[in-house]
């Protein structure tokens, strides 16, 4: 038993190419809410408060597509979404916020605050005004880089051209490869504390030139987002393909009906994806850690109380 | 194989106290809804266009709250909200905070099959539909209870009615299976709630060996993701259906109430509820049939 923590920023079609000036803010952001999120654990922080509090950072921060970075819809706009959940199997969830800063905080006061779990669109925004969490026009989300994201998105008539590469190479590399084009960013943090307490936050800004009122698979307890009492998992990659899949409760039911150890568990579910399509993060109630992933990259931390610390981005056979 | 199964149900929970014209005028309906499926699965249509035809039929009476039927939130409005599953490769379709669209299930199915998306939501779900559909009718015919909130609700005091949310899950012969549900949600809920009927996995699920359609306390059954939870315990477990239904049910929802109807790719039958009453039905190709309440 010990304490544990995970993070990603995304996972998807990461080049290995990634240029420095990209990939380092990335990976110093992911440091500093690793130490964030181990600082609050040391300091007996229940995890359900850890996880919120590295989401909101993660949030805050525009190089990740969630809060600050969100990108946008096929209407220039953005519709962010987030969900959470404890190992009571307590959970909330938001789907199409304009304009609250922290989406991962709304979800906990859809949780804490109403008789329902999941809120969207103008009902949330209504929510969060009545709660009087932190808004801001809709502006300060709407970043130059996603706003030349959507074009290229636009120009490639596609969908699904989310996180990083405003390179155009990369946008051709994808348009020949059309099964590849699953890098869809997300944020999440999974975190378990010594008493085997275990919390699970994930939240986005959902996919490039996505349709208008588009939910994925973040802001879905069972899809995106899980916890019970024996472990905490956060989804990311296609949304479409966790929804149909389960992904995050599916690593939950192998470890307590077949009675697979969270890495058989993790791995598993993300080998029965079709390639490609996601990778996730998960703790167990005992302290194990599992990054698993099909796609190229995910960016991704994670720390556990012995000692352990890893920060990477791509598949191990990669790195 | 077992050959094909139908089941449907018009929501769980249902008022001691309903009167008896009223239960059997909930039978009458139900056997027609079944009666128009077993016919559909007769002339050998697949699972997902049954599940969708019937739960149009649910959806266009206003006995049960989904379509015509929806329930108000507190503002007076009309949300409705439904989602629809094909087993085979688990394509999956799902809409929510519909005011205008006729029958919902209809546009989830368009979702899974004219969008990229699996989700579409409020204004951009009814956009899509007016891109998509040519039998959207105007707010004042679908929604007539807007114009003077009722003290009634489907001839039941809103005090005393519980609320329903509409359901079928098909196998056809060729072992095929699929699930739709739909809803109104909860009276006097507040605008913007999301409950379990559109969510993937928590009100509906079909895979290659069951399909299963959830009502009840929305916020229980996506806490034990109540519909995924039947087909992994199958699955994982090797339960057959009704002991996986009946573990669902004794175990995965804690103090919630709640019912599920669900198939099994071999062509069996099988439901759970710990409310008072289901109004439910089911006939399989062998000839069984049963629609009840209690």
């Amino acid at each position: 038993m010990g304490w544990a923590i995970a993070l990603h920023g995304g996972a998807g079609d990461i080049p290995l190419s990634l240029p420095s000036d990209r990939r380092q803010p990335r990976e110093e952001t992911l440091r500093r809410c690793l130490q964030i999120g181990v600082q609050a654990l040391k300091s007996q922080k229940p995890p359900l408060d850890v996880v919120e509090l590295v989401v909101r950072e993660l949030e805050n921060c525009p190089h990740f597509n969630a809060g600050r970075g969100s990108v946008l819809t096929t209407k220039a706009t953005v519709e962010m979404e987030a969900s959470i959940m404890d190992s009571t199997k307590r959970c909330g969830a938001v789907s199409g916020l304009t304009t609250v800063v922290n989406p991962i905080s709304l979800a906990r006061l859809v949780m804490e605050k109403t008789p329902h779990i999941y809120l969207a669109f103008d009902g949330a925004e209504a929510f969060a005004r009545e709660q009087g969490v932190e808004t801001i026009d809709s502006s300060y989300f709407i970043t130059p880089q996603n706003i030349e994201r959507l074009q290229q998105a636009k120009e490639a008539n596609r969908v699904q051209i989310d996180y990083t590469q405003p390179l155009p190479q990369a946008t051709e590399q994808e348009t020949e490869n059309p099964s590849g084009d699953s890098q869809i960013g997300t944020v999440g943090c999974v975190a378990v504390d010594n008493h085997g307490n275990l919390a699970s936050a994930t939240s986005t800004g959902g996919l490039v030139n996505k349709m208008v009122g588009r939910i994925g698979d973040t802001p879905l307890i069972g899809a995106g987002t899980y916890a019970n009492h024996l472990c905490a998992i956060s989804a990311t990659g296609k949304g479409e393909s966790i929804i149909r899949s389960t992904v995050a409760r599916d690593v939950a039911a192998l470890m307590e009906f077949k009675g697979l150890s969270l890495e058989e568990a993790a791995a598993s579910v993300v080998e029965s994806v079709p390639k490609g399509n996601v990778g996730l993060i998960a703790v167990s109630a005992s302290g194990e850690v599992a990054m698993p992933l099909t796609t190229t990259g995910m960016f991704r931390a994670c720390a556990t109380e012995d000692g352990y610390s890893e920060i990477s981005i791509w598949s191990s056979k990669h790195d | 194989m077992g050959g094909w199964a139908i089941a449907v149900h018009g929501g769980a929970g249902v008022d001691p106290d309903l009167p008896l014209h009223r239960q059997d005028d909930a039978k009458k309906f139900l056997t027609r809804c079944l009666d128009l499926g077993i016919h559909a699965l007769r002339s050998n249509h697949s699972a997902i266009d049954v599940v969708e035809l019937v739960v149009r039929e649910l959806e266009n009476d206003p006995l049960f709250n989904s379509g015509r039927g929806s329930a108000l939130t507190e503002d007076g409005t009309v949300e409705m909200e439904a989602s629809i599953m094909d087993g085979p490769k688990r394509r999956c379709g799902a809409v929510s905070g519909l005011v205008t669209v006729k029958n919902p299930i209809s546009l989830a199915r368009l979702v899974m099959d004219k969008s990229p998306h699996s989700y579409l939501a409020f204004s951009g779900a009814e956009k899509f539909a007016r891109q998509q559909l040519d039998r959207r009718v105007p707010i004042e015919t679908c929604c007539a209870s807007v114009e003077t909130p009722p003290l009634q609700m489907n001839g039941v005091p809103i005090s005393v009615y519980t609320p329903e949310t509409v359901g079928c899950v098909v196998v056809d012969s060729e072992g095929r299976c699929a699930a739709a549900t739909s809803t109104g949600g909860l009276i006097n809920k507040k605008v913007g709630r999301i409950g379990d009927s559109p969510l993937i996995g928590l009100g509906t699920y079909a895979c290659d060996v069951c399909g299963v359609s959830c009502t009840g306390e929305g916020e229980a059954i996506i806490r034990g993701t109540l519909a995924r939870e039947v087909a992994a315990v199958m699955e994982y477990k090797g339960l057959g259906l009704q002991e996986a239904v009946n573990y669902v049910i004794e175990e995965r929802l804690d103090e919630g109430q709640a019912g599920l109807i669900a198939v099994s790719s071999k062509g069996e039958v099988a439901c759970g509820f710990n409310t008072t009453g289901m109004f439910r039905g089911f006939a399989t190709e062998d000839g069984f049939m049963e629609v009840g309440i209690w």
